[in-house]
């Protein structure tokens, strides 16, 4: 299994080669309560570093959700249109957002692996 | 920024509910709302307390609303001066929905009143939390000659289809008041003012007594296998669905309570004598119909349309806008309310909305979207 790497937003990236599998931590699910909506961007889509990728519905508000990495989306969870549900139920399995190929791997060293993003979490 | 000017500038801190420890023992996660620390929602999350309220029975803590007391004779009659309803003519253990006007009509909050029984004449008001500092100080300045007393007890609210037998299970009888009918019953030696009304659409009681005995009910009310506590989150779910209005949203100073869609709650002895502010322009839109109206939106679309969007015309033309928008957990889909020129408002009619980069079709849909479930005694059973 490749290891989890966590941005200040509380996105995660799981890079495998050049492919990076992107979603948000049980963290951020956990705050946002039940999400009923998410809007994903285009296959093909250029994506940058800190820029917005989706939006979250919940039953409460909109949330975006932010790029870690840069690169293009390759693919986009098709579950979710019928089953958002599942980013609640499984976010770092099946609750996936989107696949990116990533232009620069690099990009990911300055993300928190496991224990710095726990650490992370404490100190919210 | 300076760090003193962030002292300064800190909002005053968030008031505990009296059942605070309560909450947290079952997993709540607070919120703060109208300065208070409210639950927003417990352990299962808003989309199944809400479904368990139109289920089972819930229960809510809705402590942060004022309550107070207006006395004196002709009480009613005095209070008729802020207020439309015909309370002149509330009978003893009953309750009417009304609203607090200023002098153009607008609503300045609404609230239930409750004729108490007793010889002296003695209303039980119930008010919105956000507004409570500012309509006891106009209904004291008001009406001088009244005792007003803001109460400090705890309001529980029992929803849902189980709550009438769960209630009358501990407090026999209970579950035979009509709808918007009050008791006070005795809870192991302390007054509990019983309600039957409620902010979801369904059966259901609000549950008003001192603080100090709140969490011995809440127990027991929660120890029955029908209830479940359930938060702000599934209380703002299913009022929406409920088509009820949320003042701060879709009620404020500048609406009316005809285009609000809330007529009904004028007397009709009032539409004619009046006697309260703003009676010419309500009286006009009576007559005329209003300009807007409060209506159901429904976004064609999965994503929800939330409060603040536009709604505009075919032609492009600004229309109105949403005031209440999210997710129907009951209707799995999203729906909104909000205020649309009376030409635009037939139900039906297809507006749009900007929704980040796109446009969505928005159409009309009548109020409630969910129907509502009040209580409605057996033929003979209700006497007045």
């Amino acid at each position: 299994m490749t290891d989890l790497r966590y941005s200040k937003d509380h996105e995660y990236v799981a890079l495998d080669g050049d492919l990076a599998t992107l979603g948000i931590s049980d963290y951020a699910q956990s705050q946002l309560g039940d999400i009923v909506f998410i809007e994903l961007p285009e296959v093909g889509k250029k994506v940058a570093k800190g820029k917005e990728i989706a939006v979250i519905e919940s039953v409460k508000a909109a949330s975006e959700v932010y790029s870690p990495v840069s690169g293009e989306v390759v693919e986009v969870n098709p579950e979710l249109g019928e089953a958002p549900a599942l980013v609640n139920d499984d976010p770092l399995g099946r609750g996936w957002l989107i696949k990116v190929r990533v232009s620069d791997p690099g990009e990911c060293v300055s993300l928190m692996d496991d224990a710095a993003y726990s650490s992370f979490l404490k100190t919210i | 920024m300076t760090e003193s000017d962030v002292a300064t500038a800190a909002p005053p801190a968030l008031v505990k509910l009296p059942l605070d420890a309560v909450h947290r023992r079952l997993g709540a996660r607070m919120a703060p709302f109208a300065g208070y620390e409210m639950p927003l929602h417990y352990e299962q999350g808003i989309v199944a307390e809400t479904l368990h309220t139109r289920r089972g029975a819930s229960l809510f803590d809705v402590s942060h609303m004022g309550q107070a007391i207006l006395a004196g004779a002709r009480a009613a009659r005095a209070l008729e001066s802020l207020t439309p309803a015909d309370l002149a003519s509330l009978s003893p253990e009953r309750t009417r929905y009304t609203q607090l006007l200023n002098e153009r009509g607008g609503i300045l909050d609404d609230l239930l009143v409750t004729r108490l029984p007793g010889v002296e004449e003695r209303l039980l008001l119930v008010v919105n939390a956000s507004r409570k500092q500012a309509d006891f100080a106009l209904i004291a300045t008001a009406l001088p000659q009244f005792d007003f007393n803001p109460l400090d007890r705890a309001l529980l609210a029992l929803q849902g289809p189980r709550a009438s037998s769960v209630l009358g299970a501990l407090l026999p009888g209970a579950e035979d008041l009509p709808f918007m009918g009050w008791r006070a019953f005795d809870f192991g030696g302390a007054p509990l003012f019983v309600s039957r009304s409620g902010y979801t659409g369904e059966d259901g009681f609000e549950l008003s007594l001192r603080a100090e005995h709140a969490e011995d009910l809440a127990r027991l009310l929660l120890s029955h296998e029908d209830v479940a506590p359930a938060g702000l989150g599934a209380r703002d779910a299913l009022r929406l669905e409920a088509g009820l209005p949320l003042y701060g949203h879709d009620l404020d100073e500048t609406t009316d309570p005809v285009e609000a869609g809330l007529g009904w709650s004028i007397g009709k002895r009032r539409r004619i004598e009046g006697g309260f502010p703003g009676f010419e322009r309500i009286r006009r839109a009576l007559e005329r119909g209003p300009a807007r109206r409060r209506v159901g939106l429904e976004p064609q679309t999965k994503a929800p349309l939330r409060d603040g969007a536009e709604l505009s015309a075919h032609d492009g033309e600004a229309v109105g806008h949403v005031t209440s928008g999210g997710f129907s957990p009951t209707l799995q889909r999203p729906i909104a309310m909000g205020y649309v020129a009376s030409n635009h408002a037939n139900v039906g009619a297809t507006l749009s909305a900007p929704l980040r980069d796109k446009r969505i079709d928005v159409t009309v849909a009548a109020l409630p979207f969910v129907p509502h479930r009040y209580f409605k005694a057996p033929a003979g059973k209700d006497a007045r």
